[in-house]
């Protein structure tokens, strides 16, 4: 008998560890799987139990509630408060389309053979018989665009480091994943690491390339600990290594850990990190994909880029992938509903849901049961929606249309309580902190933001103009996008929730 | 017969030399080694790595994570990012602020407990959230924090 316990860093941030020790001590008979998180965060740690009539879940449980689930019979999927029922029947799930989470929380993060019997691996197979230009054929078909947050289309950027000639090419993993509000990126790697594994190998063989980096953040120990330990079952196994899964492609894969820089996210910072430097933006061109890393053609992609790519190249993946989506924006999603939202975790789902049926009918509103406020899309840099914007459509060029980005895909909900002042506040001083400093308009500019803000917010609203030509300064004249967007933000909040940015007392003094 | 620190971190840091792109992974190691990363580091890492001491020195103040200065016994780090003060994150930090008698960047007088702030951890569906030195922890509240601040004392 199989009882799963998420071992993800959300689960086991909430008692999951404590939980597998109590039902390991209470039910020796039984095998205790720590998997993924199924990423419905609201119910973890979401225990399940394997019954004849099939995973049978119940959450969120504490080690304390271990003896009142045994007396209700849960090993049968026996009735209790906690039980959820069958996960995959929970509207949460039901409602999405799993292409790169359909393992996550289901499987053994490192059983490779569970990995395979679930469709891993096929891609892979498929494109040891297909040559460069003709995986990059398909990739671009799918219609596939960077998850990092510029959306830029994957298979422009491999075909561009295909073509360039040079010895040695590199994979790099950007697994930098910053943003708040975001964690597919963790969950991935923690729930299904074969997968970014799979889809690095595949760019290392699409463009010629024979090593890859995945470059993680510190604050991710968990995740750290399970991809070491993937790639090392994977070059135990063959998928790594100088000849992979036996054919005559070579593909070495390191592990780098980051160390608390937010700007390290950006791809040149992220390479010159790599390299041993401070993490600094280069100027561009020349792009990484011709002068990258050590100055050798370099395709930088997001880990959840680089985990699309193996469902795409497997037979009939990229006419899948390309039918699913809107517009400009094929395939599927997967949004992270983050902040103070009732239900919050990993939302699956080809883009073109509205921003409104994501917080209000799958995330259910608030946490605290006040009304939504003001949604902050695609992190740091991205812009915060009022609920009059809620009709937004999920997709990269809408957002641009209304002053956004969907970035990430980071949702993070605020309830009426929030400041939005505070909040414009923040992201200026967010800026100044992380800024590399290499270019005037976000190192002064951003400092001299928070100033303004201050100002502002004890009561000299006089200097609204002021923070606007900032902005414009920051907007026009910095190097990359920390400077370049931290006025999305700022200017979102100014122009959707005016009243913030009045006098709260009456100006007596003056 | 007593080492030389200069031989430690040699020793500390020798697995490293041989990679592509080493400096990160060799202060990292001398981190993890010392919990910080000692001066007495600095000129033994630059002769290693071929770099000035005042690159090396560059790369400790560019990245948040290096400290120069030992910390407390137990790091609480809080996470200040956006999801996180959706939920309260700002109310639960100035508890901790408050009960510790201590701002971010300080460590109580005891050495017992260094606070320090840190943005996003990946489990802004659980806010707030933060580490207790290797260990994260999330759905906080005052209560919560109480625990843990006792359990370090
Ligand atoms: C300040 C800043 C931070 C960034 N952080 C990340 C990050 O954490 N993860 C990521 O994949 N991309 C991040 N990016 C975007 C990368 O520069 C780059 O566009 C991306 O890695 C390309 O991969 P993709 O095409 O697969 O999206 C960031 C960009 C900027 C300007
Ligand atoms: S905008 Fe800011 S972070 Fe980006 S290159 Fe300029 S100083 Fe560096
Ligand atoms: S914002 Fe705090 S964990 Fe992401």
């Amino acid at each position: 008998m199989r009882i799963f316990v998420p071992g993800d860093a959300l689960a086991a941030s909430v008692g999951a560890d404590e939980v597998a020790a109590a039902l390991r001590l209470a039910c020796p008979d039984a095998t205790i799987v720590r998997n993924g998180s199924r990423g419905l965060a609201w119910l973890e740690p979401l225990v399940e139990v394997e019954t004849p009539e099939g995973r049978i879940g119940y959450g969120p449980v504490a080690a304390g509630d271990v003896p009142g689930l045994l007396a209700a019979g849960f090993l049968e999927g026996g009735a209790h408060p906690r039980r959820v029922g069958p996960p995959e029947e929970h509207p949460f799930l039901a409602r999405q389309t799993r292409v790169t989470f359909a393992r996550c929380g289901i499987t053994d993060p490192l059983s490779l053979a569970e990995y395979a019997s679930l469709g891993g691996l096929a891609g892979l197979r498929r494109v040891l018989t297909m040559d460069g230009p003709a995986i990059i054929q398909d990739l671009a078909e799918s219609g596939l665009r960077g998850r990092g947050g510029a959306g830029f289309p994957t298979g422009i950027k491999w075909r561009t480091v295909l073509q360039a000639p040079a010895h040695q090419k590199y994979i790099v993993c950007n697994a930098d994943e910053g943003d708040s509000g975001t964690f597919a990126d963790r969950m991935v790697m923690e729930g299904d690491p074969f997968l970014l594994i799979e889809g690095m190998v595949i760019a290392g063989i699409a463009v010629g390339a024979t090593r890859g980096y995945v470059y993680l953040r510190s604050e991710y120990p968990h995740a750290i600990a399970v991809v070491n330990q993937a790639a090392a079952i994977a070059r135990r196994e063959g998928l790594l290594g100088s000849s992979v899964l036996g054919s005559a492609h070579a593909f070495e894969l390191e592990i780098r850990v980051g160390a608390g820089a937010y700007v390290c996210g950006e791809e040149t910072s992220l390479l010159d990190s790599l390299e041993g430097k401070r993490g600094q933006v280069r100027a561009k061109p020349p792009l990484p994909a011709v002068a990258g890393l050590f100055g050798c053609p370099t395709v930088v992609n997001n880990v959840l880029s680089l985990a699309a790519v193996p469902d795409i190249l497997r037979p009939g993946g990229a006419a899948a992938y390309q039918a699913l989506g809107i517009g400009r924006s094929r395939g599927t999603m997967p949004v992270q509903l983050a902040g103070n939202v009732a239900r919050g975790g990993l939302f699956e789902v080809p883009f073109g849901m509205t921003l409104g049926e994501l917080v209000m009918d799958i995330g259910g509103g608030t946490a605290t049961g006040r009304p939504v406020r003001a949604v902050q899309v695609g992190g740091p840099l991205g812009a915060y929606f009022p609920p009059a914007l809620f009709d937004t459509p999920f997709d990269y060029e809408a957002f641009t249309a209304r002053d956004g980005l969907i970035g990430h895909g980071g949702v993070t909900v605020f309830d009426d309580t929030v400041d939005m002042a505070r909040m414009a506040r923040f992201a200026m001083e967010f800026c100044a902190t992380e800024s590399c400093g290499k270019c005037t308009p976000c190192r002064i500019g951003s400092t001299r933001g928070v100033e303004v803000l201050d100002q502002i917010i004890a009561g000299d609203t006089g200097r609204l103009g002021l923070l606007e030509e900032l902005c414009d300064t920051m907007k026009f004249g910095s190097l990359c996008a920390l400077g370049g967007f931290t006025p999305y933000p700022v200017m979102s909040a100014v122009r959707h929730f005016p009243e913030d940015f009045r006098p709260r007392l009456p100006m007596a003094a003056e | 017969m007593p080492q030389t620190i200069a031989g430690r971190i040699e020793e500390i840091i020798a697995p490293y030399l041989s990679l592509e792109g080493p400096a990160m992974p060799t202060l990292h190691a001398v981190q993890a080694a010392y919990g910080f990363v000692p001066d007495a580091a600095v000129p033994v890492v630059a002769l290693a790595l071929n770099l000035s001491r005042a690159e090396v020195h560059g790369l400790v103040s560019f990245y948040h994570d290096f400290r120069r200065e030992p910390a407390g016994r137990t790091v609480l780090r809080l996470c200040r990012a956006e999801a996180c003060q959706a939920r309260g994150a700002e109310r639960v930090a100035a508890h901790a602020a408050a009960a510790l008698g201590v701002g971010w960047h300080e460590t109580t007088p005891d050495g017992a407990i260094t606070l320090e702030p840190v943005f996003c951890l990946g489990l802004c569906a659980a806010a707030p959230c933060g580490t207790v030195n290797e260990r994260t922890v999330a759905r906080l509240d005052e209560a919560r924090l109480d625990a843990i601040l006792e359990a370090a004392r």
